[in-house]
């Protein structure tokens, strides 16, 4: 018999978790984005040194499985005699892992941006950068950014790895109720559809985002 | 002192060899149209112009200013030379008004209440000035070019490049533009034009250059060029284009 | 402490590659074969079919790799369910693999302009025939580069069996760094063994991404 009333006395237990997982995922998703953002820009146009290490950096993250990236910084930080929480651990391999990604998606995006916008830019005397900047960014991440939607979820789906570190948040509360209630089944559908709810939720602030930040193509639509 | 001075150019593309030789003068005020068949090298020598394609060798002076490679940068050089494109290129992004401003504002350091009096009236003067706050997307291919004028003079170039500024343009659209033009023409800017509007070289244009083959092959005054060609090639491309 | 060489560490890791091997590939056949039958609901004419498929895709790509393996391993056995650690890794990847797969030919058969089904019809196809002459040999061609793009997904998520107590490469090197601790070598190795699986498919998935690029813009 299924029985999720048992799972009322840790609605607090719930809560808190949702509470952690929301907020590694905002502080790995701004971080990662805004070093993102520089890195795509060096990547295709940088010293030719510092885009092949970027290059490098992306194909090492994209091709190791995460958990593996979450185990290397939490036990490979300490043997450097560098102390950090497993809180701080988590947040940069998150945000490491969101970068790699967000810099491929950027930089595609980048590239499809007609070239005679970046023409026009430079005639009218701006720099590669102030082209970058002002012109090519927003163009570029409007293209992008449903896919970039998509990758930020999957580092808020991913977050409940970190678990596997004692960090406290949605998946680590999950395994305490059910050590505690032996309703494993329940506990985890409950989780389960917690997941689900915040991964809806993050949809739709990104589209209500995305109609703000890109209202301009509404008006290319008429 | 020409406003153009261009000498011997030379340039390739892989083994293509685009242009050979152009040896070309423009004086202040001057209207030139160059005219000539897809790949005779009009384009890339407009493009040459302001740096947008590297020359191979030659050289190259604007008001002045010798262009090599990197001696110029891009800002030093839009202070000589503005340029209109076939596309537009508008930045959708940006509102109109911000279309015209964002270049004096981010180039050249002025502030937004220096500027938006001239954005203004600069849209005013290609007959926009109601669509200061429109975004590029809302606007006819007509509107988006003369925003696109008004953008490059915003800069306050001595030379404006139009690089088949109407062929993206549906016909009935073509006129507004080339109206902005004649208007520039006759407060004395200087225009060098690739075109394919033969009827407004010869009646705005001070003077026709036809490009053949990577040369120019024949120029001369506008009405006496269109009206009466010298080569078989120009006579032949002048018929072809009736 | 006891004392590793890297050629132990190695060794040890080599020997597990294959299980993560077997599970990756076990997974990626027979999510592909579920894929398919759930492309064939999601595309075909039934709502009901259609939702439920929807539902299902929505579930899997909308919740963590992780929860699924704890809700089959761990919280089937609460209800009586016991399976073994290989068998719920087995399970769960293959029914995340499932999902993913199902979306991205739904995806390529829908890219396929409806001109190309009008043009079968009005030379009297149906649907079914349409279907497996017109558009699938279409639909393939679209799906194949982000199919092997996503075999690396697969690959990276048999990871996650480890949490589950299957002895898979990333298992075998967290008990390898419990006895020997060397964070560094064991970990980086570790990467670089994932790394070795994934690279070549991301490269031969952007290979065959540019080569339709080249064939679709003609």
């Amino acid at each position: 018999m299924l029985d999720f009333l048992s799972l009322l006395p840790y609605w607090q237990v719930f809560v808190e978790g949702i509470v952690t997982t929301l907020w590694v995922t905002v502080v790995a998703t701004l971080l990662g984005l805004a070093i993102a953002v520089p890195f795509a820009w060096l990547r295709l146009e940088g010293p030719r040194l510092l885009s092949a290490l970027i290059g490098i950096y992306v194909e090492l993250i994209r091709n190791t499985p995460f958990i593996v990236q979450l185990f290397f910084i939490y036990f490979g930080l300490p043997a450097l005699d560098l102390r950090l929480s497993a809180t701080s651990c988590a947040l940069i391999a998150m945000t490491l892992n969101l970068t790699a990604y967000a810099t491929e998606i950027i930089r595609a995006g980048i590239q499809a941006v007609p070239k005679g916008q970046r023409e026009a830019a430079r005639v009218l005397g701006m720099s590669p950068l102030q082209s970058y900047r002002h012109v090519v960014l927003v163009p570029a991440l409007s293209r992008i950014y449903p896919a970039l939607t998509s990758q930020c979820i999957i580092v808020m789906l991913g977050s409940a790895v970190i678990s596997q570190i004692s960090v406290e948040e949605l998946t680590y509360a999950a395994n305490f109720i059910q050590s505690r209630n032996f309703r494993s089944f329940e506990t985890y559908i409950v989780a389960t559809l917690c997941y689900l709810g915040i991964a809806i939720a993050m949809r739709q602030s990104f589209e209500y985002i995305g109609r703000r930040l890109f209202g301009f193509l509404q008006g290319e639509q008429r | 002192m020409s406003m153009v001075r261009v000498d011997a150019l030379y340039k390739s593309f892989g083994a293509n060899q685009v242009l050979k030789g152009i040896d070309l003068r423009i004086q202040e005020g001057e209207v030139v149209s160059i005219i000539g068949r897809s790949g005779s090298g009009k384009s890339t020598l407009l493009r040459c112009l302001n740096q947008l394609e590297l020359h191979d060798s030659g050289s190259i002076e604007i008001n002045g200013k010798r262009l090599d490679g990197e001696a110029m940068s891009a800002r030093q050089l839009s202070e000589h030379v503005g340029m209109i494109f076939q596309s537009f290129n508008l930045f959708p992004h940006r509102r109109v008004g911000e279309n015209v401003m964002l270049a004096p504002m981010v180039v050249r350091g002025e502030s937004r209440e220096a500027v938006e009096p001239r954005a203004r009236a600069l849209l005013e003067s290609v007959g926009l000035g109601e669509k200061f706050d429109a975004w590029p997307g809302q606007l006819s291919g007509g509107q988006q070019q003369r925003v696109a004028i008004a953008r490059a003079l915003a800069m306050a170039p001595k030379v404006l490049l139009c690089d088949e500024i109407t062929s993206a343009l549906d016909p009935e659209l073509v006129g507004e533009v080339l109206r902005v033009l004649e208007k520039l023409a006759v407060d004395g800017m200087t225009l060098v034009l690739v075109t394919h509007e033969m009827r407004f070289a010869r009646e705005v244009g001070s003077r026709v250059v036809f490009m053949h083959q990577g040369k120019i092959h024949e120029q001369g005054d506008a009405k006496r060029v269109l009206d009466d060609p010298q080569t078989p090639e120009l006579k032949q491309f002048l018929a072809s284009t009736r | 402490m006891i004392d590793f060489t890297l050629w132990d560490i190695l060794g040890h890791l080599l020997r597990a590659l294959r299980w993560t091997l077997a599970l990756s590939i076990i997974a990626f056949v027979g999510g592909g074969l579920v894929g398919a039958l759930l492309t064939w609901w999601r595309t075909s004419q039934i709502k009901a079919l259609q939702l439920l498929v929807r539902g299902y895709v929505e579930l899997f790509q909308g919740t963590p790799l992780l929860m699924q393996l704890f809700l089959i391993f761990f919280g089937l056995s609460a209800l009586g369910i016991n399976l073994s650690a290989w068998t719920a890794a087995t399970i769960a990847l293959t029914l995340f693999t499932s999902a993913f797969v199902c979306d991205i030919w739904r995806g390529s058969i829908e890219a396929i302009p409806a001109g190309q089904w009008q043009a079968a019809r009005v030379l009297g196809m149906s649907r079914l025939q349409t279907l497996r002459h017109v558009v699938l040999g279409q639909a393939v061609r679209i799906a194949i580069a982000p199919t092997v793009g996503f075999s690396v997904q697969v690959i990276k998520g048999t990871a996650l069996a480890s949490v589950i107590g299957f002895t898979e490469l990333t298992r075998t090197a967290t008990m390898l760094n419990n006895a020997a601790f060397m964070p560094f070598t064991i970990f980086g190795l570790l990467a670089l063994c994932y790394f070795c699986l994934c690279y070549p498919l991301s490269r031969y998935a952007r290979y065959l991404e540019k080569r339709l690029d080249v064939h679709g813009s003609r």
